[in-house]
């Protein structure tokens, strides 16, 4: 109330004094002033901080996923080992056998003996058998000709590389000893055991636990990638026609009211019930298959568009009246009117909008745990187009989950290199929206 | 605008390839977390040995997965449920009111259950199970009177154990594992204590007794985790005095961290889990509708894949990670060629 008093008409300055000499008021505003700008610094800095912290952590623990270290070893399989390697009921495991017995050969004849018998090449390899039967079985005119194959170490041998497992922790281990070790330690001297980039992992299949060098994540990526076109397809025009009927043409009442609070509403119900939602509804009712992508599409397609409705039906509100105006001014009809000025001018609001719905619903995974997609289910690339939506798969995010929780350490590598996937993922559909967003923008 | 077209075509094409998915041609899994390990592995390996496609194997725990094998009979339905407990009664009932009457139970073998702490943190080598009701339960015996838990450290009621704070995590209610650990621990202690004969002595009748034995206590000194063994690694990792219990082959994946705890004075193996000197074990199931065996391609062969010798013998991929296989496994390879049902 003293500033009040200080007001009284006739002095010359409001305080009195000096225009150019700061009063004790006027220093406390600039100092707020100040105080707030160096709240908003450290906000930004602290967000900053997190930031880089999250991109550095992911990066660290992520970017040995893409590396694999590899045996590599020229053998040749005859006609007889081959049909007696098909006769087995687990062929791979005599295939396994095979590589092991050559290796060993192989290294007696380069004078190596300390460490080199069979049980331990059984504990420094992974299980190969899979890709010599496979080559084998696509290319048998090879049958007698030596051929080199680079094949995965086992996961503790990764472990070994990676720092994680060392001489001292694996004393209780009964799958690698420290005479392992140091026999490893001799293969990579000589070159039999190198580092190579990990191709498998972005473009492999999910692998069963005991097999963390075979994972990878492509068929889940294919899987991620249809469920996202269904909801594009699905949530997109049905989101953008909503929200024109309820911003342009439908009339204001309680009935409309209503519609809009629970969509409001529906954009904040958790993905869980979508889930449980989908399973009922997709699954037991109207009897799409399980696991499949098209239903998880369905059931993201739901949690997205209220988000979608939301940013279309706001970023149409920000179209100037005077657009509208000036187009049924000059005779178009109002549908002329939204579908020729007021939705292009809207398109980048809805672009955006579009795109954050569809980030969210890629990185969710708790729906798809009620609609059958988590757990060893991203093994085999659909068929075809249509297979796609259809066949069992998985997803990113369900991918990763499931990595994270399998007993190998190795898995969790790979969970953080999931992860580093999954962002670039996001990226380039950001960096689309992005360059959408910017041919349509139009300025008035 | 082209919404309409769009649309239109899309819900087309999703009905089209509905229509197409009628015909299943893979086998569907469902069920324990703690046989899913195991599952992957056989999938894997029947995938790549046979020309059939690979199984899909989901999670989402036993009875989970059971209650969606009882769903019916059909190509909406899943073929095969993953159990580490056996079916109970009133899952045979609710099966049976829909239609799904002639069931094929396959023993794969046994899941050893383990106690272990940090590697760096101090060592258990004398848990009884009497020790492990001393320490977790609501109301134990101290001085020939049944009193809420008082007991803050392990030294407190056994002074082979560390003097450390009790700090115990236990599988949540929704696991199988908590049963197994009610029944072969909780439940013995109490008798090994003589609170059983306490309890009853008091008036109780053998059910009220039985619940009184495993219920545990709520002072924050014991944690059921909800989550899978890797989260209870995460609490024991910081933690160096918690112990937590794990699956044999988890623990086996995790030597670099975790030290185990014997319990009646052995260290838990495959080798005595199998003669039974390890006390705390448990036999892991798979069920298979047999109205499924000649619909759904490779059913039969998965189940009978998955029990081989090759597969789940002594010296398989399975005993490899940490199953102990079963002694009678032939009768159950028999069982499964002859389709034998419950």
């Amino acid at each position: 109330m003293t500033d009040a008093t200080a007001q009284t008409p006739g002095e010359g300055s409001r305080h009195g004094g000096s225009l150019l000499a700061q009063d004790k008021l006027t220093k406390k505003r600039n100092a707020a002033e100040t105080r707030f700008k160096a709240y908003g610094m450290i906000a930004i800095i602290i967000g900053l901080f997190f930031l880089v912290m999250l991109a550095v952590s992911i990066l660290r623990s992520g970017i040995p996923a893409f590396t694999t270290y590899a045996v590599t070893l020229e053998m040749s399989v005859s006609e007889e080992e081959y049909a007696e390697a098909e006769s087995q009921l687990l062929k791979t495991a005599a295939y396994t056998d095979l590589f092991t017995r050559n290796l060993e050969q192989a290294l007696l004849e380069r004078g190596m003996t300390e460490g080199v018998d069979q049980e331990a090449i059984e504990r420094i390899v992974g299980k190969v058998g899979s890709d010599i039967r496979e080559f084998y079985r696509s290319n048998e005119d090879q049958l007698g000709q030596p051929v080199e194959f680079q094949l995965s170490v086992s996961s503790r041998v990764e472990g070994y590389f990676a720092g994680r497992l060392t001489r001292d922790n694996i004393s209780e281990s009964r799958f690698i000893t420290a005479a392992d070790f140091d026999l490893v330690d001799q293969l990579e001297e000589l070159g039999i055991i190198s580092s190579i980039f990990d191709w498998n992992f972005i473009t492999g299949a999910d692998s069963g636990v005991d097999n963390p060098g075979g994972a990878g994540i492509g068929v889940s990526l294919v899987g991620s990638l249809v469920m996202m076109i269904v909801v594009l397809v699905l949530s997109l025009p049905i989101g953008v026609a909503a929200s024109i009927y309820l911003e342009e043409f439908a009339p204001k009442n309680r009935f409309t009211d209503l519609i809009e609070v629970n969509i409001s509403n529906l954009a904040a119900v958790p993905s869980i019930v979508f889930g449980i939602l989908g399973l009922a509804v997709f699954i037991q009712f109207a009897h799409l298959p399980q696991s499949a992508p098209l239903v998880g599409g369905l059931v993201l397609t739901l949690m997205t568009l209220p988000t979608i409705i939301i940013s279309t039906r706001a970023s149409l509100k920000a179209v100037p009246p005077s657009i509208r105006d000036a187009a049924l001014g000059v005779g178009a009809s109002k549908m002329q009117s939204v579908f020729h000025h007021v939705l292009p001018l809207a398109m980048p609001g809805i672009l955006t909008g579009t795109i954050i719905g569809l980030a969210q619903a890629l990185g969710e995974t708790a729906p798809l745990l009620l609609i059958g997609m988590v757990g060893f289910v991203a093994r085999e690339y659909p068929n075809g187009l249509l297979d796609g939506f259809t066949e069992a798969n998985s997803a990113m995010p369900a991918q990763i989950y499931t990595w994270a929780s399998r007993s190998d350490a190795a898995f969790y590598e790979k969970a953080w290199g999931g992860i580093i996937i999954l962002l670039l993922f996001l990226l380039t559909m950001n960096i689309i929206a992005i360059i959408l967003r910017r041919r349509f923008e139009r300025r008035w | 605008m082209s919404f309409v077209k769009l649309t239109a075509s899309t819900l087309a094409i999703a009905a089209v390839s509905a229509t197409a998915a009628a015909a299943r041609d893979n086998v569907q899994v469902a069920g324990s977390s703690t046989v899913l390990p195991y599952a992957s592995i056989v999938a894997e390996a029947f995938g790549e040995n046979t020309d059939f496609p690979t199984p899909v194997v989901e999670s989402g725990g036993s009875s989970a997965g059971l209650k969606r094998f009882c769903e019916g009979v059909g190509e909406n339905t899943i073929d095969i449920a993953n159990a580490s407990r056996a079916i109970r009664d009133g899952e045979v009932e609710t099966c049976a009111a829909n239609g799904v009457t002639d069931i094929i139970e396959v023993r794969i073998g046994y899941d050893g259950i383990v106690f272990a702490s940090q590697i760096d943190g101090p060592a258990f080598n004398a848990f009884e199970p009497s020790d492990w009701f001393n320490a977790l339960g609501a109301q134990v015996l101290v001085d020939g009177e049944l009193v809420d838990n008082p007991h803050q450290q392990w030294a407190d009621f056994n002074a082979d154990l560390p003097a450390v704070e009790i700090a115990a995590f236990i599988p949540g209610t929704k696991h199988g594992t908590r049963e197994v650990f009610e029944e072969n621990v909780l439940l013995q202690g109490c008798e090994d204590t003589g609170a059983m004969q306490a309890m009853m002595d008091a008036g109780m009748d053998e059910d009220a007794t039985e619940d009184a034995c495993m219920a545990v206590r709520t002072d924050g000194k014991s944690v059921d985790i909800d989550g899978d063994y890797t989260e209870t690694l995460a609490r024991i990792d910081s933690n160096a005095e918690g112990v937590g219990v794990f699956g044999l082959a988890f623990y086996e994946n995790n030597t670099d961290k975790l030290k185990v705890a014997t319990m009646g004075g052995v260290a838990p193996s495959t080798e005595t889990i199998a003669t039974g000197e390890y006390p705390v074990s448990r036999p892991l199931f798979f069920y298979i509708k047999k109205a499924h065996i000649g619909v759904i391609p490779g059913l039969k062969e998965y189940a009978s894949f998955f029990v081989s010798d090759e597969i789940a013998g002594p010296s398989g991929p399975l005993a490899n990670y940490g199953l102990v296989s079963d002694p009678e496994l032939s009768a159950t390879q028999e069982m499964i060629a002859n389709e034998e049902t419950m």
